[in-house]
């Protein structure tokens, strides 16, 4: 059994009355490519967030490496309105941190939406997410006098650009990219964080069957080289068979399914929650 | 071209730019419209890249700009009395409560600081809001500033809503220039760092910073507080350059004139903010003023001008750059070496491979 990286326990995020996540529960160990499926809707991106910070969960518990970074139980309005489980199961302190103190520590993602920024190169793109690991402080900044932080900086996004090819473009603007290209600069930008998880959120989103193939190398590649953990979202069932050693399913916000994609083909539980059943093989199921 | 050589190519072109400013100086008048342009010119150009780094860099719309010089021209022209002054100036507060003089360079440091101080200040609940929020509780704090050193009660100190004067002022127009110059270069060597770079992040996109490790509070009040100090030490030079000093002139109006300057120069643009500063200057103090006076032509008055018609043409002015240049003078491009090297192989480049 390898070492755990993510740690999610019975995660439940409620906005006002409506239930995200229900209990959910998952962990993601050292070098495996994990995907989270489920039909639109489902809760997935919502459950990225609360791992990254943007959201903070209503009740649960997220460790990273060992560090509790998300701890939760329901409290003040929500107390009333909670309609999920385990609501007594954490009661210490909160526990919350903000998106950029979660990258900080190991975690980086990319969008669903691509959110490059818009008005720079492609290089500075990149060259913005080794901001994080600065020594500097702003007077020795703005007065060059991190100029050996600031070539490693340049080098450093340099060679990831390489690794992954986009060095040619590295003056052209984020945006006039070809589609494909700017969710690959979001990957890269991602690594440039230096990160031991990488969330991917819908990484083949809008491509075509051959870019998704490329993709799926793309990840496998990066994950050996970086030395990556992936958690990734996606809706392309080739690309999630393909690269995934284990694949959770949800649906509403509820976990259906666990296990390895041959399984998780098979369940019966997936099948009906993607494509529906029928009305008398529902009571059969019930009887 | 290599990046030393485009900074030297810079340099050099800065420098002609002063020694032009010594030849006008020496043969003009020191009346001339022109050195008045140069002069004021000068510092607002200063003020309009302050207000650039906090709304064109980072993203943060912010109208407190008339406040923080405020607070700086203040702190310099209080500090910086001469003792014997003093009872002069202070006539209804028996001398004021200050009883020591600081030399000028102290003063326009202090100024800043202090400016700085309240930003930092304020940074904290006002840097939560976003977008017009924060514009509405900026502009709110310059207003109340304004009121607070008008209150009577402080008039030991700031001398009520009564002048302040006789305070080391500058002649030459150099002194304004080589003030900008300085304080618009560290602007510009901010910007180009790994710090400008994070302030340009928050401003593309907010959430994929904070994603990518930048604490946005902490960038966004580092922007605001160093915005703060340039705009105190702006607000001390234009101090030194009207001679005598009444809070009264710091409204709300001033904020919107540096935003214009901002908008019309290009959000984004520190040389289009220092090149619409230069140009509204002119346009208002000096271009446009014959439209504020009757004119004959021969025995014919021209209708429409009288006293306050300046403004009505300046505002149609401003309405025409605003639906046609609607990204300002510059976009978000720079006035340097490069840009224009860049811009005439467009411009040239292309009919080149036609021909």
């Amino acid at each position: 059994m390898s070492e755990n990286v993510l740690h999610v326990e019975n995660i439940t995020m409620q906005f006002g009355g409506v239930v995200a996540i229900n209990n959910l529960s998952m962990d993601i160990n050292k070098g495996e490519i994990v995907a989270l499926i489920g039909p639109n809707g489902a809760g997935k991106t919502t459950a990225f967030n609360c791992v990254t910070g943007v959201y903070e969960p209503t009740n649960g518990l997220v460790s990273f490496n060992g560090e509790v970074i998300v701890r939760n139980h329901p409290s003040g309005k929500m107390k009333k309105l909670y309609a999920g489980q385990n609501a007594d199961k954490y009661p210490e302190k909160p526990v919350s941190h903000t998106p950029d103190q979660i990258t900080r520590r190991g975690i980086a993602r990319t969008f669903q939406n691509i959110r490059l920024f818009k008005s720079q190169s492609v290089f500075n793109n990149v060259l913005i997410a080794t901001h994080l690991r600065r020594t500097s402080n702003v007077f020795t900044a703005t007065f060059r006098l991190n100029a050996r932080e600031e070539k490693r900086m340049r080098e450093e996004t340099l060679e990831l650009l390489k690794i992954v090819g986009l060095d040619g473009l590295k003056d052209e603007l984020a945006t006039s990219l070809p589609y494909g290209q700017q969710r690959r600069l979001e990957i890269v930008r991602a690594l440039a964080t230096k990160p031991k998880l990488l969330l991917l959120d819908e990484p083949a989103a809008g491509m075509n069957p051959q870019e998704t193939d490329e993709l799926g190398q793309f990840i496998c590649q990066i994950k050996d080289r970086f030395d990556l953990t992936v958690f990734l979202i996606e809706h392309h069932m080739n690309l999630v068979m393909d690269i995934s050693d284990r694949i959770y399913v949800i649906d509403f916000g509820k976990q259906i399914a666990e296990g390895t994609p041959a399984e998780v083909q098979n369940n019966p539980a997936v099948i009906a929650a993607y494509l529906g059943v029928d009305e008398s093989e529902e009571k059969e199921a019930g009887a | 071209m290599k990046k030393n050589t485009k900074t030297i190519v810079n340099l050099v072109l800065l420098a002609l730019l002063f020694l032009a400013v010594w030849v006008i100086e020496r043969t003009s008048s020191a009346s001339s419209m022109l050195i008045t342009v140069l002069k004021k010119g000068a510092i607002y150009a200063l003020i309009a890249v302050s207000m650039n780094l906090l709304n064109g860099f980072t993203g943060l719309f912010s109208l407190g700009q008339a406040g923080f010089m405020l607070v700086g021209a203040y702190t310099y022209a209080v500090l910086t009395i001469p003792v014997a002054k003093r009872v002069a100036v202070y006539q209804m507060y028996a001398g004021g409560a200050i009883h020591f003089q600081l030399p000028w360079l102290v003063g326009i440091l202090l100024a800043g600081a202090v400016a700085a101080l309240f930003a930092a200040l304020i940074g904290y609940p006002v840097l939560r809001l976003k977008s017009d929020y924060l514009a509405i509780a900026t502009l709110g704090f310059a207003e109340i500033i304004r009121a607070i050193i008008q209150y009577e009660k402080l008039g030991p100190i700031t001398n009520g809503s009564l002048l302040l004067k006789t305070y080391p002022t500058f002649k030459s127009t150099l002194f304004p220039f080589a003030a900008a110059a300085i304080c618009i270069g560290i602007i510009v060597l901010l910007i180009n760092s790994t710090y400008g770079r994070a302030f340009k992040a928050i401003r593309d996109d907010e959430i994929a910073a904070e994603a990518m490790g930048i604490n946005l509070f902490r960038h966004k009040q580092m922007a605001f507080i160093i915005s703060s100090f340039f705009a105190g030490v702006g607000g001390a030079l234009l101090a030194m350059y009207q001679g005598t000093l009444q809070a009264n002139a710091f409204k709300a109006a001033m904020t919107y004139e540096i935003l214009l300057i901002v908008v019309i120069g290009g959000m984004g643009s520190v040389t289009g903010s220092v090149l619409a500063s230069f140009l509204f200057i002119a346009c208002s103090e000096w271009w446009l003023r014959f439209l504020d006076a009757e004119q004959f032509i021969g025995s014919f008055q021209v209708p429409l001008l009288r006293s306050g018609f300046r403004m009505v043409v300046f505002s149609v002015v401003i309405m025409i750059v605003v639906l046609f240049f609607r990204r300002g003078i510059m976009g978000d491009k720079e006035f340097d070496v490069e840009g224009i090297s860049k811009w005439c192989r467009r411009k040239f480049g292309k009919g080149g491979a036609k021909a």
